[in-house]
């Protein structure tokens, strides 16, 4: 059968199980999207291409499969390329598809000609330019297979316009995936698990470090046996939050810059950290001399490069989180770790009484309050994307996940601007799921323009602005570190509730702390996507904290008497 | 200084996603030759790169990581033969031509174009070896000089050869369905 190259580029990803694109239209990709017209593919057509890799970042960090993002050459391609690097410093499999121009045009500074496999080298994991017909096909089964091996990530694939328009026999089993033969590596280091065994049935005060490896794996289920085997708390990454559940008592929560002070306190007094699934991230360890440095370490890791790269480690288990924790648990002796258990309760100490969730209502609104209510009323069962900055860390704080992918957020790159988009491709992943975006003031306007999307679209999402009027993290930072010299940290936004309204979607301001729950159960209720604007508390800050580059417990505790004094004032 | 040896696919692009990942880790080449194998499809790169062995861990883990290199080892701590080669255009004239000639031999180099006031000297072997030959023509005036970098090979039946295509066995990746 002979096709054109854009309708083998269909058929192939139609094979491929893909159902939905995010993209963008434009002279080098416009065979291709001819083609999509005369498919089953579903486009959904984006208001930047930037929103395009983040809802395929999105629909695939949802849905543990591949997303798929699409836009012409040139600028369509450059705007990918915060999208495109978001994805690989989160591992997120996304294969990203640009048009080119022609390939006798190649190197001639054709109209919207843009190198762009040299520009994302370095922020994909894999990316290729195919300018013959006959490759198409093979080269995307291959982005596929690369995408969503090993440690995942994203890889984009260049096709020259002459590329799509030329024909060929297409057969699907002669143009299968040919990728180079590559050394397998024999992982198996006995000696290393064998001390990484004893380690754990002798350490006295060890803990868990869960990242997002373990939900990649799929081994949520063998890690919460390695846990209950052992009787060893669970710390998390932001990334691997959802992997343990945040109820579970055994569960201390998230570590690191803005994790709570017992989680710190604990590893720095640990004598074994077993980390799983996670890279030693500077926002984890804080000052590397000073980490754990009471502490054994055992590192398992799929991703050979990341052994002894921040943290030196005492034994490396090379592999996936799933298959090694399988091979660990028979070896792991069932142990009574109470009295560290209790310890770690102890450093809690008062830190709960302290905490801004439990103070009356003074009349003032507090972004914690807003997110702990959107966990209380949605009873934890909502897919949750979030953005970079102050909310993000109050989101990790205040809404406890049970489960994986419920959490989706930019960790590694702090990407503003990936909720909204995100939280589109998750919805298209998760249809029947209950989305929130929870987004400030200011990362929401770098894409708010995909509120367009959801309209056109019309899928049901909805969206929590934390809008306190400043870029909150840098104000925090400034306040702490630069005397409260707030330089290009005021913000001034638009109404949100009369630009949502512009775009047709409903939205309601929230000013009162007495007000969120019905505005939120509203939010539910309605089948409508809904924008919430909340005006919180503008200088509440983020505790604890630690200080870049400071030791990991050398935390700015949170204040006795709140930020506000009036917080505990009738 | 660290040695890898590394199999990498022969086309285009290759080289570059190499250098590009080097300078990403920050880590400076001293050196970085690719030439063919005995199959046309793969070639051989030899790294030479100033950094220390947790570096040049990280660097053959990371070159691994890339889809187009087969094989990536750090071969330093191994016994190994390591060879440069250089061409060397030094001043000569009468006078001095039979000494430098003298000198030239000491160093099992070899004389393969003779002009007026010129000569050509190949030389192969090692950095130091190579270094020393230089150290000694210098005082007669070195004019120009191109050389090869290093390529390297373990000893003995130590082999470091590319996996052999088992057939392809790669199965399509597909997106969850939800």
């Amino acid at each position: 059968m002979k096709l054109t190259g854009a309708q083998i580029l269909c058929e192939t990803l139609e094979r491929l199980g893909v159902r939905h694109i995010f993209g963008y239209p434009g002279g080098a990709i416009l065979p291709v999207y001819d083609a999509i017209g005369k498919s089953k593919l579903h486009h959904v057509l984006v208001r930047h291409e930037q929103g395009a890799t983040h809802m395929a970042d999105g629909y695939a960090r949802a849905s543990g499969g591949i997303g798929v993002a699409m836009a012409t050459s040139g600028p369509g391609a450059t705007n990918m390329v915060t999208g495109i690097a978001t994805a690989m410093l989160d591992s997120s499999p996304v294969v990203c598809i640009t048009g080119q121009v022609g390939s006798k045009l190649l190197g001639s500074d054709a109209f919207q000609e843009v190198d762009i496999t040299g520009i994302t080298m370095p922020i994909t994991k894999h990316n290729v330019v195919v300018s013959k017909v006959e490759d198409i096909a093979r080269t995307v089964r291959e982005a596929f297979i690369i995408a969503n091996s090993g440690r995942p990530g994203p890889v984009l694939v260049d096709i020259t316009k002459d590329a799509q328009q030329a024909t060929s026999e297409f057969d699907w089993e002669s143009c299968g995936p040919k990728l180079p033969t590559k050394r397998v590596r024999n992982n198996h280091n006995q000696e290393e698990f064998d001390r990484a065994v004893e380690l754990l049935n002798s350490a006295k005060r060890p803990i868990l470090l869960a990242g997002r490896g373990i939900i990649l794996s799929g081994a949520m289920r063998t890690f919460e046996q390695v846990v209950r085997t052992s009787n060893i708390p669970v710390a998390m990454t932001l990334l691997g939050i959802g992997c343990f559940p945040a109820t579970d008592p055994m569960n201390l929560g998230m570590m690191g810059m803005h994790g709570e002070a017992w989680v710190n306190t604990a590893i720095q007094e640990a004598d074994l950290l077993i980390a799983v699934g996670m890279r030693f991230d500077d926002r984890v360890t804080g000052d590397l001399r000073t980490y754990a440095r009471n502490a054994r370490k055992i590192h398992i890791e799929v991703d050979r490069a990341e052994i002894n790269k921040n943290v030196k480690v005492d034994a490396a288990i090379i592999g996936d989180a799933g298959e090694t924790l399988a091979n660990l648990l028979p070896h792991i002796h069932e142990r009574d770790h109470s009295a560290w258990l209790a310890h770690i309760k102890e450093l809690k100490g008062d830190s709960a009484v302290r905490d801004i969730q439990s103070l009356p209502d003074s009349g003032h609104l507090y972004a914690a309050h807003v997110i702990n209510d959107l966990w209380k009323v949605t009873k934890g069962g909502a897919i949750v994307v979030s953005d970079v900055g102050q909310h993000q860390m109050w989101e990790a704080q205040y809404y406890h996940h049970d489960k994986p992918r419920t959490l989706l957020t930019s960790g590694g790159l702090g990407t503003m601007g990936f909720a909204l988009p995100a939280a589109i491709g998750a919805k298209f992943a998760c249809p029947d799921a209950e989305v929130w975006v929870v987004v400030g003031d200011g990362g929401f306007q770098m894409t708010m323009c995909e509120l367009a999307t959801i309209v056109q679209e019309k899928i049901k999402i909805n969206i929590a602005i934390i809008n306190n009027g400043y870029l909150g993290m840098v104000r925090q930072w400034q306040e702490f570190f630069y005397d409260k010299r707030y330089v290009a940290t005021p913000l001034i936004a638009p109404d949100f509730a009369a630009l949502a309204n512009a775009f047709g979607i409903r939205s309601e301001r929230v000013t009162t702390r007495k007000e969120v729950v019905p505005m939120i159960e509203s939010a539910r209720n309605s089948d409508q996507a809904v924008l919430l604007d909340f005006r919180v508390e503008q200088e509440d800050s983020v505790y604890p904290m630690v200080p870049a580059g400071a030791s990991l417990h050398e935390m700015i505790r949170r204040p006795n008497n709140p930020l506000v004094e009036t917080a505990t004032e009738p | 200084m660290q040695t890898i040896v590394a199999y990498v696919e022969n086309k285009p692009g290759v080289l570059n996603r190499v250098a590009s990942l080097t300078r990403r880790l920050a880590i400076n080449i001293d050196s970085l030759t690719v030439g063919p194998t005995e199959n046309e499809e793969i070639a051989r790169m030899t790294i030479c790169a100033h950094t220390d062995e947790n570096g040049a861990r990280r660097l053959e883990a990371s070159l691994e990581k890339l889809v187009d290199v087969l094989v990536a080892e750090n071969i330093s701590d191994r016994s190994m033969l390591e060879r440069d080669l250089a061409l060397i255009k030094v001043a000569a004239d009468q006078q001095n031509r039979p000494h430098l000639m003298e000198l030239i031999k000491v160093f099992r180099g070899r004389v393969v174009d003779v002009a007026p006031e010129s000569l050509i000297v190949e030389v192969s072997g090692t950095v130091d070896k190579i270094d020393g030959l230089l150290e000694v023509l210098r005082p007669f005036g070195v004019l120009e000089m191109a050389r090869t970098g290093r390529i390297a090979m373990t000893r003995g039946g130590d082999l470091l050869r590319p996996p052999t295509a088992t057939g392809s066995k790669d199965k399509d990746s597909t997106p969850a369905s939800t």
